[in-house]
């Protein structure tokens, strides 16, 4: 036992279906460093902390975790919280409606035989939000305060149970530069209390001004592990490390035919649905040829899917402005309803949840945005639907027993494609996919982009949200790079690599 | 179009075992008849008796037929009581004052109507949870019924109102063999229509290269409906004719089940209940979904309420009391979910009659309100059990 290590991560491997999140993972943390993770968007990172603080249970993955020289056994993070190792998500975990002090207590409240003494409560959290430097009277709710301020008090939760180790998992990726600034010293000034941090970020800048040493991993694996103080680390190291893979012929050929500009959208604005006053999409302008296939990409938070929401029919945020340009004509596409009328199809990454009715059959979903062209004077004409229904199937190669079955039976694949089905079956020229393979495996991969390749050959123009750069890169004819809700700038086809795009997403 | 007729090549215990979930209800409704039949000494099954049972639950299951589209699209209204007993009274005032039946009923149905939007508004405008809405309606409008009734009955003024609870269609001095003829007649118009709509689906299905079921499977659908029908119409021929409620539910439920169907607006309520977001990405406008569910119900109920004021003759200030959990149960045993998005009208109307056997089967043993309060509430939570639990099996969470 090396007593050097607070946390000793070895041999992990976690499996979820059909993906390897994590393939013989070995990860050590030194006492009292920071030690920041990085990584692209699906490496395992996430996944990596949950199996350290027992969001992934033992048991559910292979190989073991060592915190302060024993092998953990968290069920939960309830135990690995009580073990003095604490986490900041990325999605704020407070609850929104209590008091700064009744959330820092939550779960471990000051009590007084069983009865929960809230002015200790109250006393005790005074020096809490001093140490992390949040000057807000402890009875303030939660809600009213920005969300930088609400991770404030989300250190000082961490901190009241005596953690020892703190993961922070993309602190900064909701704050502006300011707030960044302080959080990154707090997390220094909590070094030198003794406190040993992991952050996981997307900012390199950062991680080098504050990191001891930096691990890099990539598709589950652990690439490399650097100690800053032993040698010098580039921005261009780390992005070589995290995108260094070989690219494989996983996509179909293309020839595209590009026309003229159809869709334009210019200086689009966005605020946060529940926090009015934070802008999660500043001026953003881009335009799309007739026959193209364009790709957002950047890290997460970046506000790609927040954006495309927001400009199919409102469907996200609050506040939006700016204008939108179809054919040339202005238009405001205020529904979603009034947007696929205008020739606006959305496949959103979330496809349980907003692309289908899990509980309705495979016709029924294929034919739920097109009900009234498929009707004559409100009664749907059902020889009809299901006409169009197998057609697809037969187009898009979707695999079910029957259009009668359950969407919810469906592989993830499949369900993709009966969204597909759905929204085009609408025929739209303008068609926003968002993560369209999230979650589903090569072979079907491989078919969706095709599906996407024929529509551009039909004369459509397709919009699409990806976080798998090789993906972006091997699909679109531009790519635009955004990160914190601006777009940095866009690459042709040919000039865009991996390394480009990480380097404008994080760095320019 | 293909050559060869696709039949599905399937038997029918396979039949039985896929669709048990659908049959479960109506085998449920049979065999609560069969158990009163023998409890009562076969009193149960009289002509006047089923007759009675028509008459006793229409204005229920015509509320069930709008409540179950409410909880099709996730809702729930707690309103209907009330509603009724409001649209009761208006139309008990209305009839009074001498217009006659028909403008009485356009009336009736447009109050019901004003109703639902008023609701229906709330709901799906300004958001307001569908139980908090109704539940206030529910005051509300039990509260306007005791101030337009200064809670005192109101008589109707003569005898023809009565008639769309208890006056019988039927045509003076037609008889064929003792048996009221016009019910004969139907009997087999309906027959004959229903022979005729199965083989026509069925070619049709063939002529659009659709696998069907085989031959036999119609044939048998045929005999049993049949059966149904002839029974029934039996029951009506053999006492005083086709009771005018049992007509007028007839007319709701079938429009409702052609609704529900074959209508966009049908498809859209399943979509908006199956999940809303989805549905609302989809290019459904969910608002106005929910509004035109609600304004249906708000129909339904002044439809409902004018019966119920037929069927005492009177409208009274505490009339439609606890409507409204009737009308859920039923559409719940009919297999309603409560999370939306499943549920159908021949459904809620069979869960509607299940309540309404038991109650009348326990009548006519002299047993209680109390004990029928028990036994339809072990019906409930054992038929939304099976429910669940049968869904659960066939992955249908």
């Amino acid at each position: 036992m090396n007593e050097e290590y607070i946390l000793e991560v070895r041999n992990v491997t976690k499996e979820f279906p059909g993906v390897k999140a994590l393939d013989n993972v070995d990860f050590k943390v030194r006492k009292g460093e920071i030690h920041c993770l990085v990584g692209e968007n699906g490496a395992g990172k996430s996944t990596l902390m949950g199996v350290v603080s027992g969001v992934q249970p033992k048991g559910s993955y292979e190989g073991s975790v060592i915190f302060r020289g024993k092998e953990t056994n968290y069920k939960s993070t309830r135990d690995s919280e009580r073990d003095g190792l604490g986490i900041i998500h990325q999605e704020l975990t407070l609850s929104p409606f209590l008091s700064i002090y009744e959330n820092i207590f939550l779960g471990h409240m000051k009590t007084k035989m069983g009865i929960i003494d809230w002015d200790t409560c109250l006393r005790e959290s005074y020096p809490l939000l001093k140490r992390v430097g949040l000057q807000e009277k402890p009875e303030t709710i939660v809600s009213r305060m920005s969300v930088g301020k609400q991770q404030l008090v989300e250190i000082a939760r961490a901190i009241s149970e005596h953690a020892e180790l703190l993961i922070f998992d993309e602190p900064t990726s909701s704050l502006n530069d300011e707030e960044s600034q302080k959080l990154l010293a707090l997390i220094k000034e909590l070094k030198n209390e003794g406190i040993t941090c992991i952050m996981i970020s997307h900012k390199l800048q950062e991680v080098l001004s504050v990191a001891d040493s930096i691990t890099v991993l990539r598709d589950g694996l652990s690439i490399a592990t650097y100690d800053l103080h032993e040698h010098a680390i580039t921005e261009h190291d780390l992005i070589k490390g995290m995108v260094g893979r070989e690219l494989k012929n996983l996509f179909p050929e293309k020839d595209p035919k590009i026309g003229d500009v159809v869709f334009e959208v210019k200086n689009w604005t966005l605020y946060h649905p529940d926090y009015h006053s934070m802008k999660i999409i500043d001026s953003a302008s881009f335009f799309i040829r007739r026959g193209e296939i364009v790709s957002f990409c950047g890290p997460m938070g970046a506000g790609r899917t927040e954006m495309m929401m927001s400009i199919f029919g409102n469907s996200y945020g609050y506040g939006r402005s700016g204008e939108i340009y179809l054919h040339g004509k202005k238009v405001n596409l205020e529904t979603p309803k009034r947007a696929i009328f205008q020739g606006v199809g959305y496949v959103s990454e979330d496809r349980k949840n907003l692309g289908l009715v899990l509980i309705q059959d495979v016709k029924t979903n294929i034919s739920n945005s097109s009900l009234p062209k498929l009707s004559k004077r409100g009664i749907v004409d059902q020889f009809l639907e299901r006409r169009k229904a197998a057609q697809y199937q037969e187009k898009l190669n979707i695999r079910t027993p029957s259009l009668e079955q359950m969407v919810r039976n469906l592989s993830g694949g499949n369900q993709q494609k009966v969204v597909l089905s759905r929204c085009m079956l609408a025929d739209p020229d303008i068609f926003i996919v968002d993560e369209p393979t999230r979650g589903i495996d090569v072979g079907a991969k491989f078919e969706i982009y095709s599906i996407l390749n024929d529509m551009v050959k039909e004369g459509k123009s397709v919009i699409v949200v990806s976080s798998e750069l090789n993906e972006a890169i091997s699909m679109s004819d531009r790519i635009y790079v955004m990160n914190e809700g601006k777009i940095k700038g866009v690459l042709n086809r040919g000039e865009a690599t991996q390394e480009r795009i990480m380097h404008m997403a994080l760095v320019e | 179009m293909s050559s060869g007729v696709r039949i599905e090549n399937i038997s029918f215990m396979g039949l039985a075992k896929q669709n048990m979930r659908k049959l479960s209800m109506f085998i449920m409704l049979g065999a609560i008849t069969i158990v009163f039949a023998i409890l009562t000494g076969g009193v149960n099954l009289t002509p006047r008796n089923i007759t009675n049972i028509f008459i006793q639950n229409s204005y229920i299951l015509i509320l069930a037929v709008g409540m179950v589209l409410v909880i099709i699209i996730g809702n729930i209204d707690l309103s209907v009581g009330s509603v009724c007993a409001f649209s009761g009274a208006i139309s008990a005032m209305l009839y009074n004052t001498g217009m006659g039946v028909v403008p009485t009923l356009i009336i009736s149905l447009l109050v019901g109507g004003v109703i639902g939007m008023f609701q229906g508004f709330w709901v799906a405008y300004m958001r307001i949870p569908a139980f908090i809405v109704t539940l206030a309606g529910m005051l509300l409008f039990r509260g306007l019924t005791y101030i337009i009734t200064r809670v005192t009955p109101i008589a109707l003024i003569d005898d023809n109102f009565k008639k769309i609870a208890s006056g019988s269609l039927n045509i003076p001095g037609f008889e064929i063999s003792g048996l009221d003829g016009l019910s004969v007649v139907v009997a087999l118009l309906f027959i004959a229509f229903l022979v005729f709509s199965i083989l026509h689906q069925r070619n049709r299905k063939i002529r659009n290269d659709f696998t069907v079921l085989p031959f036999g499977f119609s044939i048998m659908k045929i005999v049993v409906l049949s059966a149904l029908i002839i029974f029934v119409f039996y029951k009506f021929a053999a006492y005083r004719g086709i009771p005018t409620v049992g007509f007028v539910l007839f007319l709701v439920a079938a429009l409702f089940v052609f609704i529900t169907n074959n209508t966009v607006i049908g498809r859209y309520i399943y979509a908006v209940g199956g999940n809303s977001k989805s549905a609302k990405l989809s290019g459904i406008n969910s608002e106005q979904v929910i509004f035109i569910t609600h304004i249906i119900m708000g129909v339904l109920c002044g439809l409902s309420g004018m019966v119920f004021t037929a069927y005492m003759n009177s409208a009274l200030p505490q009339a439609g009391n606890q409507f409204e959990m009737d009308a859920i149960a039923a559409c719940y045993i009919g297999g309603a979910a409560s999370s939306g998005g499943i549920g159908t009208t021949i459904g809620a109307i069979t869960g509607g009659l299940v309540m309404g056997v038991i109650n009348n089967g326990m009548s006519l043993m002299n047993i209680g309100a109390d004990w029928q309060y028990v036994v339809k509430a072990s019906i409930l939570l054992l038929a939304v059990f099976y429910d669940i639990w049968s869904r659960r099996k066939s992955g249908l969470g």
